[in-house]
């Protein structure tokens, strides 16, 4: 009657599916230490993170593993729905037990449900460049502030760095208090202490925004306006793309003189 | 500079916005590190404006000037309209400053004729040639082929465009002479033959030589005005399956005809668009598209509009009962996909799952299938038979009885004044506004 709890990381995680491989433990449940509940009967162990044992796991997955699914563990792990450690590991398990694929098996609650919570992040994962709004700064750098629901900021990395490689920017995660900076040669991830943006909807003050860029946020939003057209108006269908939770960052929705 | 900019802003997307098309799919071409800009194979969406649909692409009229004088369009000739034109500079300006704020995925150019077909390619095509090789722009661009321009500069257009595309608008010769008076099929084919060459010397080069031009690699589409003629589904469904077989089409395009012109006698007067006309030819679009259909099968000769209560694929079924039940346990993949209530993306999972145990109704209905449409038309593991002998008309009144009409339900934007008796006209609906107020 195993409990085991983890730092949070993903890493975290895959080193407790390493520890019960190596100690032979079925554990009835895995959770994040933080959010730990004392059970009865049950017995907590803390398992402390190693990156040597979570890189092997990971690497013995990617060999099993279908090209499609590289990556299905880590994203159904960002999706932090409830009980999904004890999900994945059981999925783990049946990955390395088995001599043939089982990734397609979606009669298999499981595979479904980790199917469709991949599905979820993906999604999220595409907002990102779909819904950051960059702000020129007087020094040139384009910030753009986002929320996104799940921590997916880094998979945008590899579009935004090849998409805008002859400009700064600075994508930030505001739910998050991290970012990503490009500097003209590499990507760095920069936490600010001192924040010149407004935290909720990362509006960068307006003596720091270059000059024109009001005005062009200012042509974009009429132009949003009028490549509307009236007569098939449907805001259901509008929300429904772009969710709500974003219009705070976009320029054409909420633009201020 | 820029009030004179703000206010050709909106006068240019005014006239843009009735264009249907705003793909930004189709090609996938990386930058080489010091330019801006990218183009994704799967397209990206930025915005999505009150009537739902996206805004991936700047879409812009270079000039909303034009010698011509189609009945169907807002900006003809004898139309009373504030006029505008973009400067070339204007226009890269502002796709270079939007691009890099991530407004948008790329420049969709269009533009009414300005002096003479010739004159307005060569601006638009300059336009192109401007963000490829002074800005060093690698995002997205889709241009207009104006009918009647000469092939070279077509050509031209080609080698920086992405995708081309040439609007037929109206879907049969004589009703476009008719209402458009100096056009006709032949003008609007073709440009789009050359540009269907053009991109096949571009694959054979290509498979020859690796560094062989780039020719419009996101292919060309099309687009067809619903409503405003006479023609039956059936006809636009057969000149849209011809022109994917053909001219090896991305995409066409339909688009419910808005009475724009409603002085013109030679339209119908219709209050507003027909969108359910328009939502099932895109339906059976897909169904050619995605669902191995081809056009005779979703109308035939007896049949030659589409069926407004229910999609164009129960309809099939329910016309060639005769086929089913189908059991997914053991059906092909073709076969599944004609379930009604079995998309694309659930059809493929099926096909993967049954490999490892049999599926009964409870793994379907997890997997995604709807199946208050599908019970009627499969067998599975241990679903109970489910009286398979009904009479196709009954069958139909009882699905759709079941289920009730997105349209019906869309409720929370739709003005519903007077549901069951005919929209008033617009005076009409002004004086009751005035009389509300």
């Amino acid at each position: 009657m195993e409990y085991l709890t983890y730092d949070g990381s993903f890493e975290g995680f895959l080193t407790v599916v390493f520890e019960c491989y190596s100690r032979k433990i079925s554990p009835i449940d895995i959770g994040k230490e933080k959010a730990f509940q004392e059970k009865i009967f049950a017995q907590k162990e803390f398992i402390a993170t190693s990156s040597e044992k979570a890189e092997r796991v990971w690497k013995g997955m990617q060999n099993k593993l279908h090209t499609r699914n590289k990556e299905l563990p880590l994203f159904a792990f960002l999706s932090e729905a409830p009980g999904i450690e004890i999900m994945l590991y059981r999925f783990i398990r049946r990955i390395f037990n088995t001599s043939f694929s089982i990734e397609t098996d979606f009669g298999d609650p499981d595979v479904l449900e980790l199917k469709k919570l991949e599905k979820k992040v993906m999604r999220e994962a595409m907002r990102v460049p779909q819904f950051v709004r960059f702000q020129k700064t007087s020094d040139g750098i384009f910030f753009s502030g986002i929320e996104p629901q799940y921590d997916v900021l880094p998979f945008a990395i590899k579009h935004f760095t090849n998409r805008f490689a002859d400009q700064q920017w600075l994508v930030y995660d505001l739910k998050r208090n991290y970012g990503i900076y490009y500097d003209l040669k590499k990507t760095h991830e920069v936490v600010l202490s001192e924040k010149s943006f407004n935290t909720t909807n990362g509006k960068v003050a307006e003596n720091l925004l270059q000059e024109g860029e009001k005005i062009y946020q200012a042509l974009w939003k009429d132009y949003f306006d009028h490549i509307c057209i009236d007569e098939r108006k449907n805001l259901k269908l509008q929300r429904q793309h772009m969710p709500q939770r974003f219009w705070k960052f976009l320029p054409e929705k909420n633009y201020s003189n | 500079m820029n009030s004179s900019v703000q206010e050709k802003l909106k006068i240019l997307a005014d006239a843009a916005k009735y264009d249907v098309s705003c793909a930004s799919s189709g090609n996938n071409r990386r930058n080489p590190g010091s330019g801006l800009g990218s183009a994704v194979a799967c397209g990206i969406c930025h915005s999505f404006t009150n009537d739902g649909r996206c805004i991936s692409l700047l879409k812009i009229l270079m000039s909303n000037h034009c010698i011509y004088d189609c009945a169907y369009c807002v900006n003809r000739r004898s139309n009373d309209r504030p006029r505008a034109s973009f400067t070339v500079d204007e226009l890269v300006d502002l796709t270079i400053n939007f691009y890099r704020r991530n407004y948008i995925e790329g420049l969709f150019l269009s533009s009414g004729v300005i002096k003479n077909p010739d004159f307005t390619m060569e601006r638009m095509m300059l336009v192109a040639k401007k963000l490829r090789q002074e800005q060093r722009y690698y995002g997205y661009i889709h241009m207009k082929a104006i009918p009647g321009a000469s092939p070279e500069l077509i050509h031209q257009a080609g080698l920086y465009a992405d995708r081309l595309s040439v609007n037929i608008e109206i879907p049969t010769d004589p009703e476009l002479k008719r209402l458009a008076p100096e056009k006709n099929f032949k003008s609007v084919l073709t440009p789009m033959n050359q540009i269907h060459e053009g991109i096949l010397t571009y694959k054979e080069e290509r498979a020859k030589f690796r560094k062989a031009p780039v020719f419009t690699p996101a292919g060309q589409s099309t687009q067809l005005i619903v409503g405003a003629t006479p023609e039956s589904d059936r006809q636009i469904l057969l000149l849209s399956s011809n022109l994917y077989h053909e001219q090896q089409l991305k995409r066409v395009y339909y688009s419910g005809y808005l009475p724009v012109n409603d002085y013109d006698k030679r339209l119908p007067a219709i209050q507003s668009p027909p969108l359910v006309r328009e939502n099932r030819l895109y339906q059976s679009d897909w169904l050619m598209r995605f669902y191995e259909f081809n056009a005779e099968e979703i109308l035939d000769p007896a049949h030659p509009f589409l069926d407004l209560d229910v999609d164009p694929k129960l309809a099939y079924a329910i016309r060639n009962y005769h086929l089913f039940p189908i059991d997914v346990n053991r059906a092909s993949y073709e076969m599944i996909l004609r379930i009604p209530g079995v998309g694309v993306q659930s059809a493929k999972m099926i096909v993967d799952a049954r490999r490892f145990r049999r599926l009964n109704s409870y793994h379907l209905k997890k997997i995604g299938v709807v199946m208050k449409r599908a019970k009627y038309f499969i067998t599975c593991n241990e679903l109970p038979s489910k009286a398979y002998t009904w009479e196709p008309e009954r069958l139909k009144t009882q699905i759709v009885s079941e289920s009730i009409s997105k349209y019906k339900k869309a409720g929370d934007t739709q003005l519903e004044l007077f549901p069951l008796v005919l929209q008033p006209k617009k005076e009409e609906q002004k004086a009751i506004m005035v009389w509300q107020h």
